[in-house]
C-alpha cells in the first residue's frame, strides 16, 4: 500500500540565448503563435530531432525523452511532428541550426536539445526556434534531474514549448487519480489508482477489497479525497500520497460521498445523507466541524468550489430533475443556471474560473459540456452512450472524463478532449478506468 | 415439521399459488438471476420458513422503482407487508436495506437516489411495525447492478431495493 514517491529536483537555468539578430530581417510573417479558440486549428508542423547526446550510453534515454515530448505536443492537436526521416541535417550537441534545412521541409517550429550525464544525473539543454523568422523563441533552458525522472523532464520540456507558443499555462507535467476497474460488471473490483496525465506509470493505491469512488486531488497535489465502502457504507476518506496512509474525515458510519477540496486545501465539501435527504456540507480538515450549506428536502450533491473559494456550484433535483445551481459559500439562496433541455449534473468549476464543465443527459445519450457561471454560452462537446465526470486540465483548456460502453462486457475508458470538443482521444491504459481527477501542475 | 408445512403448501397450490403475489412481484422470475434459480429449486429445497433462504425466495427481498423515483408501488407495498410480517415473526434478524439505481444516471446522483429508495423502504417497514433499530440502509447507486444488459429490461431490474438479512441463528 505504501508508495514511495521520489522527490525530484528540477533546476531551471536560463542559458545563453543566442540572439539570432535576425529580428529585423526581411520576413513579413508574424511570430509563431497558436491561439486556442473555437473552430478548426491546422496543426503547426514542428521539427523535433532526437536530442543529441555526448555519451553513447544516453542514446536510449534520449530516444524515450524525445518520444514523450513529441507525444505531448502532437496529442494536443496543435502540432504535427514532421517525420525525422525527412530531416536534412541533425543538430549536434553544439545545437547549431542551419535554418535553410528546416525551411526546406516546411517546418514552422524547431525544437533542439542535447543531453549530457554524470552518474545518475542527467542534464538537458533545449531551445525552441521559429523557423520562418529564424529566431529563438524565449531563452534556452536547462533541466537537471535524476535519470529516473526522465519522464517528468520530457513533460517539462513539452510544457515549455506549449506555453511559449500558445501563451497558455502548461499541463503535461501532471498526474491523474482515477478508479481502476476490473472484474464482471455486476461485481466490479474498484481500486484507487494514479498515473501520469498521458496514461504512463499506472499504480494502484488500494487493494480492491472495498468499493472506492471519485478521488479528487488536493490543491497541492499531495493528497486525494475519495469515497470508500470500507465501513460498509459509502463514506469519505483522505489518502496521503507521500505516506500512503488513509484516514476518515467524518464519522464513517454516516453515508457521505462527492467530496472535493476547497482551493486553499483547508476544507472539503461533500454530500451527507440523513434519512432520505442528501445535502451539502463543508467540513474543516483542522477540527472536522461540518457546516451545512444546503437545506432543501431534495438531493443536493456534486459540489465544486470556484477557484477563489467564494462560490459553490452543485446539482440538485429541487426543481424535479437534476439541474445545476450556484450559490455563495457564505450563504444565500442558490441560483439555478442550467435551463436547456435534459438533466444536468456533475458541475466542476474550471481552475481558471471561466467555465463550469458538466454532464448532460438528453435524448438517451450522455454529453459533456461547458457553460459560463451564469449559465450562458452553453456548449456541448461530447456525446455517447455514457460520458460522465469531467475534470479540468491544470490550465483549464482540456477536460478528462470517462466513457462507458454499453452491454454486459461494457466498461469505462478514460478520455480527454479540448474545451471546444476537438481532439477527443482515449488515454491509453491497459484496464478499465473511471472517475478521473486531474492534478495541478507538479512543482 | 416445518418442512412439511412448505411441502403441503406447494402441493396444494403449486409454487405460484403458495408464494402468490410474491413471486409475481419479482420480474426476474422469467429471466436470469439468483431469485429465479432459488424459486425453481425451492420445491426440492423446502426452506425452513424462518430461514433467510425462505425470506429471499418466498417472501421476496427485492422491490423495484420507476426511473428517478423512490415511491413504492401498491404491489411493492404488499411485498414489504410480507417482509414486515416475517420480520416480526423472526425478531432475531436485522435487515440492511440496499438502495440501487440503474446505469443511466451520474454516479453521485445515483448514490443519493439509492439512499432515497432505501430510506423509503425503511420508512414503510417501520410503518408496518418493524422496529427501526433492526433496520439500516446503504446506497450502492449504480455500483452493483443485478442485471448487466444495457436495455430497459435490465435497467428496470436494477432500480431496486434489496432487504438483506443478518443475525439469526448461526448467522
Amino acid at each position: 500500500m505504501k508508495q514511495a514517491f521520489s522527490l525530484i529536483w528540477l533546476i531551471l537555468i536560463g542559458t545563453i540565448a543566442i540572439d539570432s539578430g535576425m529580428a529585423f530581417s526581411q520576413i513579413s510573417q508574424d511570430p509563431l503563435r497558436i491561439v486556442i479558440r473555437d473552430g478548426v486549428i491546422e496543426p503547426e508542423p514542428i521539427a523535433l530531432p532526437q536530442f543529441a547526446v555526448s555519451n553513447q550510453q544516453d542514446l536510449d534515454i534520449s530516444a524515450r525523452i524525445t518520444d514523450v515530448v513529441s507525444n505531448d505536443l502532437t496529442n494536443t492537436g496543435l502540432f504535427r511532428r514532421i517525420s525525422p526521416e525527412a530531416y536534412i541535417s541533425t543538430p549536434g550537441t553544439d545545437l547549431y541550426i542551419n535554418f535553410a534545412d528546416w525551411k526546406a521541409i516546411s517546418a514552422r517550429a524547431l525544437l533542439v536539445g542535447s543531453i549530457s550525464s554524470s552518474g545518475s544525473m542527467i542534464n538537458i539543454n533545449f531551445r525552441i526556434y521559429d523557423v520562418i523568422l529564424e529566431k529563438q523563441i524565449g531563452k534556452g533552458i536547462q533541466f537537471r534531474s535524476d535519470r529516473s525522472s526522465w519522464r517528468r523532464i520530457a513533460h517539462k520540456i513539452a510544457d515549455t514549448v506549449y506555453q511559449r507558443i500558445t501563451g497558455e499555462l502548461p499541463y503535461f507535467d501532471s498526474r491523474v487519480a482515477f478508479i481502476s476497474e476490473s472484474g464482471p460488471k455486476n461485481n466490479r473490483r474498484k481500486q484507487l489508482a494514479i498515473m501520469d496525465y498521458d496514461g504512463a506509470d499506472v499504480r494502484n493505491l488500494t487493494d480492491g477489497s472495498d468499493i472506492v469512488l471519485s478521488p479528487r486531488f488536493s490543491p497541492d497535489g499531495e493528497r486525494l479525497i475519495f469515497t470508500s465502502y470500507q465501513s460498509g457504507v459509502p463514506s469519505v476518506y483522505m489518502f496521503d500520497l507521500r505516506s500512503g496512509t488513509i484516514r476518515a474525515i467524518i464519522q464513517s458510519s454516516e453515508m457521505a460521498f462527492a467530496p472535493r477540496f476547497s482551493p486553499d486545501g483547508s476544507k472539503v465539501v461533500l454530500s451527507l445523507t440523513k434519512g432520505s435527504n442528501t445535502d451539502i456540507y463543508e467540513v474543516s480538515l483542522s477540527n472536522r466541524q461540518a457546516r451545512r450549506l444546503t437545506r432543501s428536502a431534495a438531493i443536493e450533491t456534486a459540489p465544486s468550489y470556484s477557484p477563489d473559494g467564494k462560490w459553490l456550484t452543485f446539482e440538485s433535483d429541487r426543481s424535479r430533475t437534476q439541474q445545476i445551481y450556484v450559490m455563495r459559500i457564505d450563504g444565500g439562496e442558490p441560483r439555478r443556471i442550467s435551463f436547456g433541455k435534459g438533466k444536468y449534473g456533475t458541475p466542476v468549476w474550471s481552475p481558471t474560473g471561466d467555465y463550469i464543465a458538466f454532464t448532460k443527459q438528453l435524448g438517451g445519450l450522455f454529453h459533456l459540456g461547458v457553460m459560463r457561471a451564469d449559465g450562458s454560452e452553453e456548449r456541448i462537446i461530447t456525446s455517447s452512450f455514457l460520458d460522465e465526470g469531467p475534470t479540468w486540465s491544470p490550465n483549464g483548456r482540456r477536460l478528462m472524463f470517462f466513457r462507458e460502453s454499453p452491454g454486459p462486457e461494457g466498461g469505462p475508458t478514460i478520455r480527454s478532449v479540448d474545451i471546444y470538443g476537438r481532439n477527443n482521444r482515449q488515454v491509453p491504459i491497459p484496464q478499465f478506468g473511471s472517475d478521473p481527477s486531474w492534478s495541478p501542475i507538479r512543482k | 415439521m416445518k418442512y412439511r408445512v412448505v411441502t403441503i403448501c406447494l402441493t396444494l397450490f403449486g409454487l405460484v399459488g403458495c408464494s402468490g403475489t410474491d413471486v409475481q412481484q419479482t420480474p426476474i422470475q422469467q429471466g436470469e438471476g439468483p431469485i429465479t434459480s432459488v424459486g425453481v429449486n425451492s420445491v426440492e429445497s423446502n426452506f425452513e420458513p424462518n430461514s433467510p433462504e425462505y425470506f429471499q425466495a418466498l417472501i421476496g427481498n427485492t422491490i423495484y422503482f420507476d426511473v428517478d423515483q423512490s415511491s413504492i408501488s401498491d404491489q411493492s407495498v404488499e411485498v414489504l407487508r410480507k417482509q414486515a410480517e416475517w420480520l416480526n415473526l423472526n425478531p432475531e434478524f436485522s435487515v440492511t436495506i440496499e438502495g440501487h439505481a440503474d446505469e443511466r444516471g451520474t454516479r453521485e446522483y445515483n448514490l443519493a437516489l439509492g439512499a432515497r429508495r432505501a430510506d423509503s423502504v425503511m420508512t414503510q417497514l417501520v410503518s408496518l411495525g418493524v422496529l427501526n433499530t433492526r433496520l439500516n440502509t446503504v446506497t450502492y447507486g449504480k455500483e452493483r447492478p443485478q442485471s448487466v444488459c444495457s436495455q430497459e429490461s435490465c435497467w428496470s431490474k436494477n432500480r431496486r431495493s434489496v432487504s438483506v438479512l443478518s443475525g439469526g441463528i448461526g448467522g
